[in-house]
């Protein structure tokens, strides 16, 4: 038996993991679950000040320089978002580094 | 009437490469105003006696600039200002205008604003950032009252809009619509109050955030039940206490004592719990810890 690789999985259940580690983040440093699509800032409340460690987590755990206008906050509202930035900045600065 | 010359055009827009500040001071609110400054274009000099601070306020402003820039409260395209530091004050002497945000100590700022005043080009407006010292007590200090000023930012500049303004009763027109121009080119709303002790935002805020420590000293209630009242009852925006660990309670107290000696006014002096959290070095967000913990 293998396991099949469903493309319509939700991202919640990226093959990387980024969002379950997202996810792990945010519940260590707020003590309550969330959900890959919750507005952390509007919906859930957190303040700025936890938007710039949020930041610093992705640009520490991903080895990624987050930088012009790619640092504003719509990029941090959801696990989802955050995800998608992770991603889409993996890729640009690698290729950049391996030329 | 027919001799009157044509109105001359209007000056041009200004612009920030025109300005170049120097800040006193790099503490909670000089590396705040400069943050502010820079990421509006304009460069600073900024100068502080101890050389530590200074040093640690280069990572701040980077840090600063960032966040204001994250929650986007940074003109977008905009070519940051070049910052330098030093532990010199008469690097003031090229300086367009100066804001000074040292200690708040009315010998320790006469002081400087008099050896300020002394290098810089005369018509340079000096701008004190003083909580409560009014601007007339530090005029009588520098070589030309006309040319001071009072601001009042508040912490931190970049999110905060509104600078309240003190004219003081010898501060000059010029020296008041060149700080308004200044105002504007870091997008800045100006209210323009006339002077006292503690003006208007730090006269009211700070016996305020007195009473509610004096309330937590008597056991009334915790740091967290008051300001969880305070927000979600009265409206205030973060609660007093925890304005308090933002402002910073040395500060705090300075202030206090400030408004006290100069008002009698009781409910400005500073309560035991404050000084208690002063002396242990609890002093707020700066610190790490005072009302609550930021570690
Ligand atoms: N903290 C606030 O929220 C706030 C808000 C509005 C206004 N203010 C006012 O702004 C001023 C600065 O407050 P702060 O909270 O930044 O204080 P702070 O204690 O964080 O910093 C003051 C800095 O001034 C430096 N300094 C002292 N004497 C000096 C001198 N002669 N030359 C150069 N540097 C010197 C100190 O080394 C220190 O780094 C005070 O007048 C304060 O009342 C503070």
């Amino acid at each position: 038996m293998t396991v099949q690789y469903n493309p319509e999985s939700p991202a919640s259940t990226g093959a990387d993991g980024v969002e379950a580690e997202l996810l792990g983040f945010l519940e260590g440093h707020t003590h309550s679950a969330w959900e890959p699509e919750t507005d952390l800032f509007q919906e859930g409340g957190l303040s700025s000040l936890f938007a710039m460690q949020l930041v610093v987590h992705l640009e520490k755990s991903y080895g990624i320089a987050i930088r012009g206008t790619d640092l504003r906050l719509d990029n941090f509202r959801t696990v989802t978002r955050m995800a998608a930035l992770v991603r889409r900045l993996r890729e640009t600065q690698s290729d950049g580094r391996h030329g | 009437m027919s001799s009157t010359p044509p109105e001359p055009p209007d000056p041009p827009a200004a612009d920030a490469a025109s300005h170049a500040l120097t800040v006193l001071g790099a503490g909670v609110m000089g590396v705040g105003i400069t943050a502010l400054a820079l990421g509006h274009g304009l460069p600073v000099h900024l100068v502080d006696t101890d050389r530590q601070r200074l040093d640690r306020a280069r990572d701040r402003i980077s840090d600063e600039l960032r966040l204001a820039q994250l929650l986007g409260a940074l003109p977008p395209g905009t070519v940051p200002g070049q910052l330098s530091t030093g532990t010199d004050a008469a690097a003031a002497a090229g300086a367009t205008a100066v804001i000074e945000a040292i200690t708040e100590s009315a010998d320790l700022k006469a002081g400087l604003l008099a050896e300020v005043s002394a290098l810089v080009r005369p018509g340079t407006p000096l701008i004190t950032n003083t909580s409560s010292i009014p601007v007339e007590e530090l005029a009588g200090a520098v070589d030309r009252p006309a040319e001071l000023i009072g601001t009042h930012f508040m912490n931190p500049p970049y999110l905060i809009r509104t600078v309240e303004v003190i004219r003081g009763p010898r501060t000059g027109g010029r020296t008041m619509s060149a700080v308004l121009s200044l105002l504007a080119a870091l997008r800045r709303e100006a209210v323009v109050v006339r002077d006292a002790p503690g003006f208007v935002t730090s006269r009211i805020l700070h016996p305020m955030i007195n009473d509610a420590a004096r309330v937590v000293q008597q056991g009334t209630a915790t740091a967290e039940a008051v300001d969880a009242l305070m927000q979600g009852c009265l409206g205030h925006p973060t609660g007093p206490l925890r304005t308090a660990d933002l402002i910073g309670l040395d500060n705090l107290v300075d202030s206090l004592r400030v408004l006290h000696e100069r008002t009698g006014d009781e409910g400005c002096r500073p309560c035991d719990l404050l000084l208690t959290l002063v002396r242990e070095g609890r002093c707020g967000r700066k610190t790490g810890s005072g009302f609550y913990n930021y570690r």
